[in-house]
């Protein structure tokens, strides 16, 4: 563990009162004991084994292994400027969609005739890559030299005015070059000599490789002079400034590596992809970069990875209804077995809901035979072992599930205000409905499920544990 | 002339709909020093109320009431209920994370605007819907100024928004409420210890700019016809340079803002081209931050250590 102040010893205190015993106790320790580089060692070894899985296999999975490795990467970048400097970036995907642009200019016709597919400046991986990364880095410290003179919100807002700007000029500006809405295809895989990445496989041993090195690099500039600086600015500019830190000079830093990091990843995606278009770009893939630093924990290397784990697997899972099932009862399970405490409430909770459940559909069966006809919309055996426990009416109308969509919200609202044996209590209803409502209708738009899971991770992250799942907790020192 | 009459016409339409907006993220900046990103949202959420609440008494063809009746109902409906909502968002989101660092609520206001969208888009799905507001507010009674024509649902816009913002400048200046609220926003714990709540203050000025959010969704869907679970993010975007041009945290300061930029884009996509009149707005906007950081009718911050 690094040498901590006094300060911050104190604050600590109370953390190390309240540690826990039992398995959860000594799987801490275990982890407060392993060092940093052999859990990068780890990262490599699940990297590798899942890289030999796919060696053989589904295409898809491929394709999963290689957004998690890429979400991961987008991940590290943001984390550097939100993280670590603590200025909140909503223009980061315009860095990470300049990259793709930029390489994919030098790997088609775009500077060519792009309609007739001839001529233009095409540059093997080797220079493109390069040429991709420093340019947005310039591009990001001209932005962060703006950004400079704004201070939190208006910096906040000012890049996500550039974010969408970008996107609107790549779909706008010069379509002969950057391919307006069409965007740019065809684009040349990488490429060095002879040596040709052709497959999704050989992209993910890429990326792999990119990220690990990443991750030791930014490890050793997490520790560096420069890193603590990025923390200090963070935590209390004017003290850091007292410091004798240059304030300004650490943030435009922050905001050049961060660009730096997201145009590495957009050429990688635009290679793997072969294409690019402006929609790739849009607010949608910025939130779920940042959904995966805030769950994983902004501040925090292997929190940033983790995150993009987590959150593009969870997204894969939605896609199919088996898999989606397993994730979302997956969770509710983990989620009572986490919050309700001892052992004998969380057995009443659950006799609970069983017991409403089987009533509830009992009651509802004896007026209206119709309302119960319906079959989930789950697949697999939870279809068949939830056919007579939800509420599902025939043909499964969408008023139904919407209504009961709205409920679901109201009743969640209300659990978290209540305490104790009341929150107990009105657990076993909303569970109930809740498992309705995903049988009836959010299994049945996996695309606005995964989306509405995304703005939830962000919420409920920051209402329960603001440091995510690997981030240390902000000291605040008074 | 026509032309410009036309423009200047539609520009303050606009502007007056983007000045309804940015109040709301000017007064909640002022009180809880939060950027409210679902601000954008709410308005989209009114614009949904008021379509549901026309459908409800009949469509746009067989309307059961007579049609200023419905438009009041509209916007009245609208603006309760997104009104609520917005409390509702502050009580339950945002009021457990006061204390928080600077960049929770931000984020947690990501997640809601995010939620609030497609939300909308699992329950209403994602076509866009009509107002169709000239069936029943036809154009027949529009006003005629040197060859161009002012429809009704134009001078409702305007009238109301007038209306709305004179309202609220009384409100904040002459009504406890007001007062308290200006104590809140220039010193919270200060407030706090002289007795007022706190608490309550900040829930009725979350209360107050969503419904004028609300209300604003409502007649932007008169005015422009079709409304999509999307139209909230841009609008916001727009709404904030307005509240940013005037001098966040002022509330003439967002009006004229509005104006501004309704006026901006209005003009320049009507003598410039009309693709690059984002483009312009977000011009602007570097531009304010740059030359005059505050705002124009903005105080500077002080820096208290």
């Amino acid at each position: 563990m690094a040498p901590i102040g006094v300060d911050e010893w104190v604050a600590r205190s109370g953390d190390r009162r309240e540690r826990h015993g039992g398995w959860r106790g000594g799987f801490a320790r275990v982890d407060e004991r392993l060092g940093w580089w052999p859990r990068l060692l780890l990262v490599g070894v699940a990297a590798f084994v899942y890289g030999e899985f796919i060696a053989n296999g589904n295409i898809n999975f491929a394709q999963t292994g290689f957004n998690v490795v890429l979400y991961a990467l987008l991940a590290l970048g943001l984390n550097i400027v939100v993280g670590w400097a603590g200025l909140l970036d909503l223009g980061y995907i315009a860095f990470f969609g300049a990259g793709a642009y930029v390489y994919a200019m030098f790997s088609s016709h775009a500077f060519g005739n792009l309609a007739a597919g001839t001529g233009g400046v095409i540059l093997p991986a080797v220079a493109s890559i390069p040429i991709a990364v420093v340019g947005v880095a310039v591009l990001g410290l001209l932005i962060g030299l703006v950004a400079l003179r704004l201070s939190g919100d208006y910096l906040a807002i000012v890049t996500l005015f550039v974010g969408q700007a970008f996107a609107e000029a790549v779909n706008s500006v010069a379509p002969s070059t950057l391919g307006g809405a069409n965007g740019l295809f065809g684009l040349n895989n990488f490429q060095v000599g002879n040596a040709m990445i052709g497959s999704t496989i050989g992209y993910y041993w890429f990326a792999v490789i990119a990220l690990l090195v990443l991750m030791a690099l930014l490890h050793l500039l997490d520790t560096s002079r420069t890193g603590r600086a990025w923390r200090a600015v963070r935590d209390d500019p004017l003290a850091a400034e007292a410091m004798s830190i240059p304030v300004n000079r650490v943030k435009v830093m922050a905001f050049t590596f961060g660009a730096a990091v997201a145009a590495l990843a957009g050429t990688v995606f635009a290679a793997q992809q072969s294409s690019v278009f402006s929609t790739n770009f849009s607010a949608n893939t910025l939130i779920l970069i940042y959904a995966c630093l805030v769950l994983g924990g902004a501040g925090s290397i292997s929190g940033a990875v983790l995150g993009g784990v987590v959150v593009t697997v969870a997204q894969q899972l939605l896609t199919s209804p088996l898999d989606s099932a397993y994730l979302f009862y997956g969770v509710l399970i983990i989620a009572l077995v986490a919050r309700v405490r001892p052992w004998r409430h969380l057995a009443a909770v659950v006799a609970g809901i069983i017991a409403f459940g089987l009533a509830t559909r009992a009651i509802v069966g004896a007026i209206s035979a119709r309302a119960v006809a319906g079959s989930p919309g789950s697949a697999g055996w939870f279809a068949h072992a939830l056919k007579h426990f939800v509420i599902v009416p025939s043909g499964s109308p969408l008023t139904y599930g919407n209504v009961l969509y709205i409920v679901a919200i109201v009743m969640l609202v209300v659990v978290v205000q209540l305490k104790g044996v009341r929150r107990l209590i009105a657990v076993v209803p909303t569970v109930y409905i809740g498992m309705c409502c995903w049988e009836a209708r959010l299994t049945l738009d996996p695309g606005i499920t995964a989306q509405i899971m995304i703005g939830a991770i962000l919420i409920v992250t920051m209402a329960a544990r603001p440091q995510g799942l690997l981030g240390s907790r902000r000291v605040e020192v008074v | 002339m026509q032309i410009f009459i036309q423009t200047l016409v539609s520009g303050l339409v606009v502007g007056c709909l983007y000045a309804l907006i940015a109040l709301g993220y000017t007064m909640v900046y002022g009180v809880l020093k939060l950027l409210n990103f679902a601000h954008g949202d709410l308005y989209m959420v009114g614009a949904f109320v008021g379509y549901y609440v026309m459908r409800w008494f009949g469509g746009p063809s067989a309307l059961v009431i007579p049609a200023p009746l419905l438009v009041v109902l509209m916007m009245l409906i609208a603006g309760l209920g997104v009104g609520a909502l917005g409390m509702g968002i502050e009580r339950f989101a945002y009021r457990p994370l006061r204390n928080a660092p600077r960049i929770a609520p931000l984020i947690t206001a990501l997640g809601i605007s995010f939620i609030l969208e497609d939300s909308v888009l699992l329950l209403f799905g994602g076509y866009p819907r009509d107002y169709s507001a000239s069936d029943y507010l036809p154009f027949s009674g529009s006003i005629h100024i040197d060859g161009v024509n002012i429809w009704s649902v134009q001078i409702i816009v305007v009238a109301v928004s007038v209306v709305m913002m004179f309202g609220l400048r009384e409100l904040v200046n002459r009504t406890l409420f007001g007062k308290s609220m200006r104590a809140v926003a220039s010193d919270r714990e200060a407030a706090e210890m002289l007795g007022i709540n706190v608490n309550r203050t900040i829930a009725l000025t979350f209360f107050i700019g969503s419904a004028m959010a609300g209300v604003a969704g409502v007649m932007s869907g008169l005015a422009f016809g079709q409304i999509t679970n999307v139209i909230g993010f841009l609008a916001g975007l727009k709404a904030f340079t307005a509240a940013v041009v005037g001098g966040i945290g002022s509330i003439p300061g967002a009006m004229i803002g509005g104006l501004v930029i309704g006026l901006c884009e209005s003009f320049s996509s009507s003598y410039i081209s009309s693709q690059y009149s984002d483009l312009i707005v977000f011009a602007l906007l570097i531009a304010t931050m740059l030359l005059r950081p505050q705002g124009v009718f903005g105080r500077p911050p002080l820096q208290k250590v």
